[in-house]
């Protein structure tokens, strides 16, 4: 007998629960319901998709390759699009990464056991940018920090930040609580800022990312002004989109940011469903502050990293654009999924990057590959959400700017 | 005397076991030695201790999310604890009792139990003593 509680459940996620599809099946039905109970959900919501976190080595260790090989051999598959995080590695290129033989036996043994759960092998934490993987209003279960802000943000779509584990559980029965961000009453916002502050690059949304995610526990809501609204004016809707990509992932990076609304912009703003909250604003009317917080002090560098949030192909042409005819002098990764590298290789970009030194990694990212292992000790990178992990998860020094300031220091070898 | 404790079940399970009662939250991902069961959190109030085939007790897990393989991993080195009570159980502990397959109650009254004391969880039912 298993009290539920308040939850509601159909006969069939009732039959799901008791174990006629099989133990890996009740598994995951147990994980979305202990879940559910929890957070007092009355009932379960089906899912579009499932994106799934918890794939490098790094992170979940032999104990994480276990449970899933054991929980594949119980004969759990997902049922719904199920898309995997990025991994400790680039799955075709990790030699010439420098990642070490018995960490990429590892890693390439979690990728399989994901396979064999019927997860695709996307190995991106940027799924959106190829295929439309959510509309306003779909309920989804997604892990990934800055992919959760994303959705919900940006699409519209409505997931809570999942653990891996409990997304897998999700894809698995198809379901998830209704609680959380799955609520309207949850994706009001509370907290108001207005910013002034030009927003002219991916690293300016990221630090402003960076600095509301500090300011916030709840969902912000954010008007834009003057220079802010200015600069905002004159991106190009890729800009536009990569740039609240940076906000999102920068804000769940520093704090807990899993849906924010600007004015204008976001799905929920434009579509009307949500409104200013009441009270006076949070001016913040500059980002130099929230840039010497993501900002280190190490001058020599080991690496320039971009993309990550992995990298649009529009990101990709600006470097191609900018390093014409130059030449860098330390590794540049630029983190992309596998899916926009083959189109940059295509289109000819990937050679244009190649000429100038660039590296297309794919798959994975500075966030979870294994850099100390790799010898990497410092890195640059406009990525606000990179600069906010990199110290603290991975122990390494970390210099924070614009991707151009970024780009120069890859050609000059330092950062200046 | 025994004292019987009604809770509400995250992982549905018997378990029986001498009572390890923590009075802060745990961390797995760190704070428990996945290969030896023993806590070594630097000034934890269990450190040193090993929970394993213990009836853990304690408010609720805090960390990292990937402390729920620990607690899968603590299953599979043979040194998880036999049942775990809670105050209010959060997604770290329930989705890794579900994957080790440990019994769990949470919405309990800790106040009522001693670390020494015999434990039992059957169903949302915890009896002390």
């Amino acid at each position: 007998m298993v009290l539920l509680g308040t939850l509601q459940l159909t006969d069939e996620e009732r039959a799901l629960l008791a174990g006629d599809e099989g133990p890996g099946v009740r598994r995951a039905m147990e994980m979305v319901v202990a879940l559910a109970r929890i957070y007092r959900a009355e009932r379960l919501l089906p899912i579009g998709s499932a994106q799934v976190a918890g794939v490098s080595y790094a992170n979940i260790g032999d104990a994480g390759l276990d449970f899933l090989r054991a929980w594949a051999d119980e004969g759990a598959r997902v049922r719904v699009p199920a898309l995997l995080n990025p991994a400790g590695m680039d799955r075709q290129a990790w030699q010439e990464m420098g990642v070490p033989a018995d960490f990429a036996a590892k890693q390439s043994a979690i990728v399989a056991a994901y396979a064999r759960l019927g997860v695709r092998l996307t190995c991106t934490c940027a799924p959106y940018l190829l295929e439309e993987s959510a509309r306003l209003g779909d309920h989804l279960a997604w892990s990934e920090s800055s992919a959760v802000a994303y959705a919900n943000s940006v699409l519209g779509a409505r997931t809570n930040r999942e653990g891996g584990p409990g997304a897998l559980a999700a894809a698995i029965v198809g379901r998830t609580g209704d609680f959380g961000l799955h609520r309207s009453g949850e994706r009001q916002p509370r907290d108001r800022f207005r910013v002034s502050a030009p927003l002219e690059t991916a690293a300016d949304w990221g630090a402003l990312g960076a600095e509301v995610g500090r300011r916030t526990q709840g969902v912000p809501w954010i008007e834009l002004e003057g220079p802010a609204q200015a600069s905002a004016d004159s991106l190009t809707e890729a800009q536009l989109r990569d740039g609240l990509r940076a906000l999102g992932a920068a804000g769940a990076a520093s704090g807990s940011l899993a849906l924010f609304h600007v004015a204008g912009l976001t799905a929920e703003a434009r579509a009307g469903l949500v409104a200013p909250p009441a009270g006076e604003p949070q001016v913040i009317a500059s980002l130099r502050e929230s840039y010497e917080r993501l900002d280190g002090d190490t001058v020599p560098l080991d690496l320039v990293a971009s993309g990550c949030p992995h990298a649009s192909l529009e990101q990709l042409e600006a470097v191609a654009r900018y390093l014409d005819g130059r030449r860098v002098a330390v590794p540049l990764w630029l983190t992309v999924g596998r899916g926009v590298a083959e189109q940059a290789r295509d289109c000819g970009l990937a050679g244009r990057l190649e000429a100038v030194g660039a590296r297309l990694v794919s798959d994975t990212c500075v966030v979870v590959a294994p850099l100390r292992e790799m010898g990497i000790t410092a890195v640059a990178t406009d990525s606000a959400k990179s600069a906010c992990y990199l110290p603290g998860h991975q122990g390494v020094a970390v210099r924070f700017g614009s991707l151009e300031r970024c780009l120069d220091a890859a050609v000059r070898g330092r950062w200046a | 005397m025994t004292v019987v404790l009604e809770g509400r079940i995250i992982k549905e399970g018997t378990a029986e076991g001498t009572a390890l009662v923590s009075p802060e939250p745990i961390g797995f991902l760190g704070g428990v030695d996945p290969a030896t069961g023993v806590v070594r959190e630097k000034g934890h109030p269990l450190e040193g201790e090993s929970v394993a085939g213990r009836v853990l007790v304690f408010p609720r897990g805090k960390g990292s999310t990937v402390g729920s393989y620990v607690i899968y991993a603590l299953a599979r080195n043979g040194v998880a604890p036999a049942g775990m009570v809670l105050a209010d159980c959060e997604p770290i502990v329930a989705l890794g009792a579900i994957m080790a397959g440990i019994a769990v109650v949470d919405q309990v009254d800790l106040s009522r139990i001693r670390s020494g004391d015999r434990v039992r969880l059957e169903g949302g039912t915890v009896t002390v003593g």
